[in-house]
């Protein structure tokens, strides 16, 4: 990505910082208001104030099934969410710790994963290597891009390696599981950390409650794959309430300095 | 030949399953059941065997022969025991130095409660993780359905290939048409569109090669290709994996683990326009 775009953004991210802590300013035509708590809401709940440095990337277009839509649908929401894919990286100090941090955003096409956003999550876990950073990773998705066929599915294996590898040589992966979590993501690097947290009420599953009510031909129990099931079938160490989400990382980090 | 046809063919009944490759391609077959957690999954089947003469670890989907084996195997779509059970014998493998010889041929991991409720995406996500680690050959061929994250779940390997009218994709062709255009009727379509048979994933770098089905089912040409046409084919996948043991063999378990790892962590670098040789200079 070049300087100018890198300082757009820069400066997009301060502008909707400011604009979020004076919400009567919301009405300005450059940043609409967040529909739901967003990747950008997140980083700033959790990390310490200026810390956050964003990772800067320029992939080329990437539409390999050449569908329909597709490349006119992420320009869209390029422009709606100020994100490039649904996720963004960088680096952070939360209550003094540094770590790597990154954040998937379910409003840009359900967070779905294609080769970007699979090449972000890798990247990221190789920054974290090389520079001896913890590496935190706020899942959520609707599962593979299904737009990008099988190099999609792809990514899970991609994901999963360089994650195993990035423990494997010592590092601290913490997922921090969101609403929703599901599909591919599920089934790769969101269940793979050394600590997993869930947030409270999150719906994190392979299969959607759909389909499974559609296999079994039967309603799905109140509370199935809600981050409470996960820590009854034991697949979470904790689930956190949102607001409790950054000292719950920053006790994490404090739990594996050396 | 349409792609919608290459899928009916990947799902047909009567299509060659991992049963008849065991018992045609391997000797001694020693079934190992059981994840050793607390459940046996019959949709995952596999053991020990030999390869002309030396010993190997096989293992992939099993969908059954009739409809007391489908419905015993679940027609193919395995729990997280399955996946477990996999992953229990091919680290076993590796204890023993032994190659890995796996076939996929699923419609996908099971989507029901239970499967939910132990883990399915811990199963797959963890066998993605280990298999991409393992120190011993990985050979992967798809036979047929090679359906999502329950297929890959088996597929982490240092070479794949698939049979000529296999098919391979992120989810079955009416799921696809469901989700995007939430209209499952619009399959035929959907099939096209995803690009996912074998010739379509060679031209992606998914897959290392192609394995002819010259006079079996769909590639019947004429009454003579087809006599004799199954034991051809199992002499070609024989063939094929002779010669992909052969290239992997001599390589000690870092190269091999290093070479799985990196054909998994940069296939797709030629879309993404990154430059992968700057990142090895870094490790």
């Amino acid at each position: 990505m070049n300087a100018n775009a890198v300082n757009e953004r820069k400066e997009k991210f301060n502008r909707y910082k400011m604009l979020r802590e004076n919400p009567e300013e919301l009405l300005s035509p450059v940043i609409k208001p967040a529909k739901s708590y967003s990747a950008r809401d997140r980083i700033l709940d959790t990390v310490d104030a200026e810390t956050f440095e964003e990772f800067t990337f320029d992939f080329p277009e990437t539409n390999p099934l050449e569908f329909e839509g597709y490349v006119e649908k992420k320009e869209e929401l390029r422009e709606e969410l100020s994100i490039h894919d649904a996720i963004i990286a960088g680096t952070c100090e939360i209550e003094g710790h540094g770590a790597v941090i990154v954040v998937m955003d379910k409003h840009f096409m359900m967070a779905s994963m294609g080769m970007e956003l699979g090449e972000i999550v890798c990247q990221s876990a190789e920054y974290a290597s090389e520079h001896k950073l913890p590496l935190i990773i706020f899942t959520a998705s609707g599962g593979a891009r299904m737009q990008e066929g099988i190099l999609s599915l792809m990514q899970m294996a991609k994901t999963s390696a360089v994650i195993e590898r990035f423990k494997n040589e010592g590092g601290l992966y913490i997922a921090v599981l969101t609403h929703p979590t599901t599909g591919g993501v599920s089934a790769s690097f969101a269940t793979l950390g050394d600590i997993t947290i869930a947030e409270k009420g999150a719906l994190v599953g392979f299969a959607g409650p759909r389909v499974i009510e559609q296999t079994i031909g039967q309603k799905l129990p109140e509370g199935f794959q809600r981050a409470e099931f996960l820590e009854e079938h034991g697949f979470v160490d904790a689930v956190v309430e949102r607001d409790e989400v950054r000292t719950t990382l920053a006790r994490i980090l404090k739990l594996h300095v050396n | 030949m349409k792609a919608i046809d290459r899928v009916l063919a990947a799902r047909d009944k009567d299509r060659p399953k991992i049963t008849d490759y065991i018992d045609n391609v391997f000797t001694d077959f020693f079934e190992q059941k059981g994840d050793m957690l607390g459940k046996e999954d019959a949709s995952i089947y596999g053991g020990i065997a030999l390869f002309h003469g030396k010993p190997v670890t096989v293992l992939g989907h099993r969908k059954g022969n009739d409809v007391n084996e489908n419905v015993l195997c679940n027609f193919g779509m395995p729990g997280p025991e399955g996946y477990r059970k996999a992953l229990r014998i091919m680290k076993q493998a590796e204890k023993f130095s032994r190659p890995i010889i796996t076939f996929v041929d699923t419609p996908g991991a099971y989507p029901g409660l239970e499967a939910e409720m132990y883990g399915i995406s811990q199963a797959i996500s963890g066998n993605l993780a280990a298999m991409s680690s393992l120190k011993v050959p990985v050979i992967t061929i798809v036979t047929g359905e090679g359906s999502s994250g329950g297929a890959l779940g088996i597929a982490v390997a240092n070479r794949v290939y698939m049979l000529e009218n296999a098919v391979y994709s992120v989810l079955s062709p009416e799921g696809f048409a469901s989700i995007l255009w939430h209209d499952s009727a619009r399959r035929d379509e959907a099939a096209e569109a995803m690009k996912l048979t074998a010739t379509d994933l060679l031209e992606f770098g998914v897959i290392d090669g192609i394995i002819s089905e010259r006079g079996v089912g769909l590639s019947v040409v004429d009454e003579d290709s087809a006599t004799g046409a199954y034991d051809r084919l199992f002499a070609r996948v024989d063939k094929q994996i002779s010669k992909a043991l052969k290239e992997l063999e001599g390589k000690s378990g870092d190269t091999l683990a290093k070479e799985r790892f990196e054909k998994f962590r940069s296939f797709d670098e030629a879309f993404l326009k990154v430059d992968s040789s700057a990142r090895l200079e870094n490790l």
